[in-house]
């Protein structure tokens, strides 16, 4: 979503115009029903064990869900830290080492937890 | 290109050292800081999933841990944060929608998040602890 103004002088200083805010709030969006999704599915594993967690990643509603959570969840992160970031570091070199580690760990915790879920699903 | 001085040493806003903490501002520092503490907290979603994904050994040590004293008061507070991190988004993109800005609705929603927050908490244990046969 791009404002007509924005696209005429070039986007603004971050130069992607509305774009972060956007995606912020469509993720916020989706995260509604994920999270409720989420919750739920933490008390009824509560009482459960290992082999129950299991079984239930093995279901193909509950893997999607919980890959929609994931991604969803760790894009949401990255894009509010960044936010939080801008606003708290003021020294250039400092912001862009915290702006890559951000990425870095969205990315990285992210896609180990996709994998691991991954895994438990499709496991023997 | 020269920047002078006035343009150095503006002041920054909010001022939140002298500004009294109101039903406008706490809401919204507390929607950062359960943001931030809801990130720092994939780490144990990772582990949790990890652990589970080697097997039944690695996943006994997390659970250990999570019903340690420690690990409840944890999952206690995360359970806080996502409750108030969710209503208090919520109210974000309803004001995206244009509604509830004016200060009387602002004020209300403000206070429904915060004790909103604590109610759903309770609520969520009380489910949890009803699923384990123990209530
Ligand atoms: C139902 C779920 C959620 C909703 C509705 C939601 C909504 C929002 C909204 C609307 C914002 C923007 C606030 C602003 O512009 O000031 C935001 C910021 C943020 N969210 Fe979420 N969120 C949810 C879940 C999460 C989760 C699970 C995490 C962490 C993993 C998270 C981390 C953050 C962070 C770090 C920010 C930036 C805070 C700031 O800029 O002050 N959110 N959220």
């Amino acid at each position: 979503m791009r404002t007509s103004l924005g696209i005429v002088r070039g986007l603004g200083s971050a130069k992607d115009g509305t774009e972060h805010f956007w995606v912020q709030r469509v993720t916020a969006v989706a995260l509604v029903p994920l999270v409720v999704w989420f919750m739920a599915s933490l008390i009824a594993l509560s009482a459960g064990d290992h082999a129950s967690l299991v079984a239930f990643l093995k279901a193909p509603v509950p893997l999607i869900a919980m890959l929609l959570f994931l991604a969803t969840g760790f894009y949401h992160l990255r894009l509010g830290m960044q936010v939080v970031i801008e606003d708290y570091v003021k020294d250039e070199g400092m912001k862009l080492a915290a702006l890559l580690a951000n990425t870095f760990f969205c990315t990285g915790v992210g896609t180990a937890a996709v994998v691991a879920t991954l895994k438990i699903s499709f496991g023997a | 290109m020269s920047i002078s001085k006035a343009a150095i040493n503006r002041p920054t806003s909010p001022h939140l050292s002298i500004y009294k903490p109101q039903i406008s501002s706490i809401p919204s520092i507390t929607h950062r800081i359960t943001g931030v503490g809801l990130g720092a907290g994939t780490v144990w979603l990772a582990w949790w999933l990890i652990a589970a994904a080697s097997g039944p050994e690695a996943f006994a040590t997390v659970q250990a841990f999570s019903g340690s004293i420690i690990g409840r008061l944890l999952l206690l507070g995360f359970t806080w944060a996502i409750c108030f991190h969710f209503i208090n988004g919520v109210r974000h993109l309803i004001w995206d929608l244009g509604y509830g800005f004016d200060l009387k609705s602002m004020e209300m929603s403000g206070w429904f998040t915060v004790y909103g927050s604590v109610g759903l908490t309770g609520l969520i244990w009380v489910a949890a602890i009803m699923m384990r046969g123990a209530l």
